[in-house]
């Protein structure tokens, strides 16, 4: 028996079990995600049932469990089921979802002609085609001679909706930015003790940037009424009958006439519009572009600012403070920094960022738009500096041991040719030190894109209006407030009013900021392995 | 100013001659000069009154057991001993009758005429190119076509030109432990340096290398002064015209070589060399 515990069998066998049990939480993990993130976007059927007291309902199953007593406990004589049912039409029922106990249950149909309507509003429908109709007039009638028609039009209006997009946001949003500029200007013209001719020219220019705004409404409203021209009449499966503007339909599909293939190119193209679209419907639909962009934007800035300033803290630390007692104490402060709870890196960004070094650039340089604050508010910058701050630590402790790695062999190699100290560090020991130094870059990514807590009060917002970065000077925009992917998965999952809803799209979010963690670290990776290829052994 | 040296050293030769313990050994045209050098690391004396010539392109070899100070009086010369914090150098030691301890000289300059070869080859992680043009472009030269020159000249120099010339913009760290030595060597005299330091450069290195470096060595005492540590006596004996024995941080004795391993004044010295001790 001692011989067994002596040679270490067990032991191996321990760290062989700690390991699986670690391998196996992540793939628990990835598995869950993924499951319930991409199953989201294929095109399941859509079911009709009909229930014991004749109604009607239709929608997509969406899950099916045991109905447990009050005890708590499964009734085991007889299990008793129910059924989640995505009803969608939620302007004529109000809800989206409903549960159905199987025992109501008549018959259950998959009808050919069932359509699934992705509406810009309302969420969808799911019910059948009863006509088209254009001011008033019927166009077509049924299912199969609407259905082609639909699928005609739905690429025009797709076009037209982009139109007045265009026109909302870049050509209206313009000249409001132009209008706003003017306004500043007199503003600032008032403040310095106001010259009148001045003011006055503003002012003219003011009145020909509204008159342009008056021509583009008009344009708007041209487009709106094609917009609404046609619509289409559609028929609930308990017969009620809904009119809405062909214009309202993003996407129309018959999953139950659906070859496989045809759904597979719909998947495709319902992940394409995930990932590339705005959000709709509180968020709970459409896309998450704009958080996609937030979080990358936010990463790389933070990246630009932690990555010399923590490697320069290292290169002080390790390469020209005296070591002793006070630099023992700075570096296990430095090591503490990384522990700090990361909300409290946010309550002081909100302090010294925002309300400190903002407010005092926007008394500087923005007193025209006073009481408005520029920059003493949340923004992307400050959430970014934030993270800067939180992720400096890991940088600094990777730089330094990068740096004690480098030997002194080489640095007195260095020096004995007739370097200074300077150029040993800067050509010498920074370049062999670089693999450590990107490897905690990579660290402070990865930990910088799943923090959530400190953003939140300092710039990240449910929906932003614009992104950081658009065609306006100076383009890059870091006032602004921004979405990001976790704070919307938060947002989304908990503080959405139609939970039941967005559930498939807070797991499909949670798996695309594991894939944006992922890529980012990869790319990380593959620079360094590139370096690490360059400095040491190049195969002969 | 020639002149100020010169006076210089004739009255630091009439202090020597008061102050040394032993009658310094007379080297024919000496580049460097030592006089009463001593040297502390914190309160631990490594150096002990060393007064020694070292002749103008010749091989010195500096003989004796681990931790008798050789090294560390090879660092004097380029003033590498700088960089430990607790090292504490009094005395002079001249180059070329300059103090080189002197506040005024730049260090950086010594060291560009001063060349040195490590017990560890210790390549940078750069190619093998970089690695030999390294000293030129610290120097602030940056045209390529002086670059070439200097690197093929190096590398021809150090015996390597042959085995390296096709793969120059390779890593520096693939090859093997003779040529990352001679790399470490031909890095050295690219920077033209009138002399080269050697710490123990073959102790790490298998027979066959050893006697590349030691017939190298051979070839560039022609046109350097080279003054190498060594723990080999044999490779003393081989490569080296003048041989110093210490121990115990003082210089026992200095001689020609051949006299120190045939027939050496000191019985330490006899005793040491026939391998009764050490």
């Amino acid at each position: 028996m001692n011989k067994f515990w002596k040679n270490g069998d067990p032991f191996v066998w321990l760290t062989g079990v700690a390991l699986m049990f670690s391998l196996l939480m992540i793939a628990g993990l990835l598995w869950l995600i993924m499951a319930k993130g991409l199953g989201f976007f294929w095109p399941t059927g859509v079911t009709e049932i009909e229930l014991q007291n004749g109604t009607k309902v239709m929608g997509e199953i969406t899950s099916r469990e045991q109905i447990r007593g009050i005890s708590g406990k499964s009734d085991t004589k007889e299990a008793k089921y129910r059924t989640q049912l995505k009803i969608g039409n939620r302007d004529l029922y109000g809800l989206d979802f409903r549960w159905i106990d199987d025992d109501q249950i008549v018959s259950e149909t998959e009808p050919k002609y069932a359509v699934v309507m992705e509406r810009r509003e309302w969420g969808n429908f799911y019910g059948f085609i009863k006509e088209i109709t254009e001011d008033g007039t019927v166009v077509c009638q049924g299912n199969e001679e609407c259905w082609s028609k639909l699928e005609q039009d739905i690429p025009i209006y797709a076009a037209i909706f982009k139109e007045i997009r265009k026109i909302e946001k870049s050509d209206i949003g313009g000249i409001n930015r132009e209008i706003e500029n003017y306004r500043l200007k007199i503003r600032g013209v008032e403040l310095k003790g106001g010259n009148q001719s001045q003011i006055k020219q503003y002012e003219e220019k003011i009145a020909l940037e509204e008159k342009k705004y008056k021509a583009k409404e008009k344009e708007l409203e041209v487009l709106y009424q094609e917009f609404t021209k046609e619509k289409i009449v559609m028929l609930s499966v308990d017969g009620r009958e809904k009119e809405l503007a062909l214009g309202n339909v993003v996407l129309a599909f018959r999953p139950n006439a659906m070859s496989w293939l045809q759904k597979a190119g719909l998947y495709m193209s319902r992940v394409w519009g995930f990932v590339s679209d705005e959000p709709r419907e509180a968020n709970t639909e459409g896309g998450v572009f704009p958080a996609i962009f937030g979080t990358i934007m936010m990463v790389l800035i933070m990246s630009i600012v932690v990555l010399p300033f923590g490697v320069l803290a290292a290169l002080y630390l390790s390469e020209y403070a005296k070591q002793g007692t006070m630099v023992r104490i700075v570096r296990i402060c430095v090591n503490n920094l990384a522990g700090v709870p990361s909300i409290v890196f946010g309550v002081f960004a909100v302090g010294f960022f925002i309300y400190g070094i903002g407010a005092s650039i926007d008394s500087f340089f923005f007193t025209e738009s006073l009481p408005n604050p520029t920059f003493g508010t949340g923004g992307i910058l400050w959430a970014s500096l934030t993270l800067a701050l939180l992720t400096v630590p890991v940088v600094i402790v990777a730089t330094e041991e990068g740096l004690a790695a480098v030997s002194k062999e080489i640095r007195h190699g260095s020096l004995a040719l007739g370097a200074t100290k300077f150029e040993t560090t800067w050509k010498i020991v920074i370049p062999s030190a670089m693999p450590a130094i990107l490897t905690g870059l990579i660290l402070a990514i990865a930990r910088a894109t799943g923090e959530v807590a400190p953003l939140m009060i300092t710039g990240v917002v449910k929906l932003a209006p614009q992104l950081p970065v658009d065609g306006y000077f100076p383009y890059v925009h870091l006032e602004r407030k921004f979405m990001h992917l976790g704070f919307h998965i938060y947002d989304v999952g908990f503080q959405s009013p139609n939970v039941e809803a967005a559930k498939p799209m807070v797991f499909t979010t949670a798996l695309l900021l594991i894939l944006i963690v992922i890529v980012l670290n990869l790319a990380a990776i593959v620079i360094r392995n590139r370096l690490k290829k360059k400095y040491t052994t190049s195969a002969v | 100013m020639e002149k100020k040296i010169e006076s210089n050293i004739t009255e630091n030769q009439n202090m020597d001659t008061q102050k040394a313990p032993y009658a310094k050994f007379e080297v024919p045209d000496p580049v460097v000069e030592v006089n009463d050098l001593n040297l502390y690391y914190g309160s631990n004396q490594a150096l002990k009154d060393i007064y020694m010539d070292i002749p103008k392109h010749k091989a010195t070899a500096f003989i004796g057991p681990s931790g008798c100070g050789k090294s560390t009086l090879l660092r004097c010369f380029n003033r590498l001993n700088d960089l430990v914090d607790s090292a504490k150098v009094e005395g002079e030691v001249l180059i070329e009758g300059e103090d080189i301890y002197d506040p005024s000289i730049d260090i950086t300059e010594l060291r560009k005429r001063v060349g040195m070869v490590f017990q560890k080859s210790n390549p940078f992680p750069k190619s093998i190119y970089e690695n030999v043009a390294y000293g030129a472009r610290i120097a602030g030269e940056s045209r390529k076509s002086v670059l070439d020159e200097v690197v093929e000249k190096s590398l021809k120099g150090a015996a390597l030109w042959d085995e390296v010339c096709d793969r120059l913009n390779e890593s520096a760290l693939g090859m093997s432990g003779g040529q990352m030595q001679r790399l470490c060597i031909a890095r050295a005299i690219a920077v033209e340096p009138e002399m080269l330091l050697m710490d123990e450069p073959c102790s790490a290195l298998d027979p066959i290398a050893t006697g590349k470096i030691e017939d190298l060595i051979t070839q560039l005492k022609e046109n350097y002064t080279i003054v190498i540590v060594t723990h080999n006596m044999q490779q003393a004996s081989r490569v080296s015209d003048y041989t110093a024995f210490m121990y115990l941080g003082e210089l026992i004795e200095y001689d020609e070589t051949e006299k120190i391993f045939l027939n050496p004044s000191k019985k330490q010295t006899e005793d040491y060399v026939s391998g009764k001790f050490g």
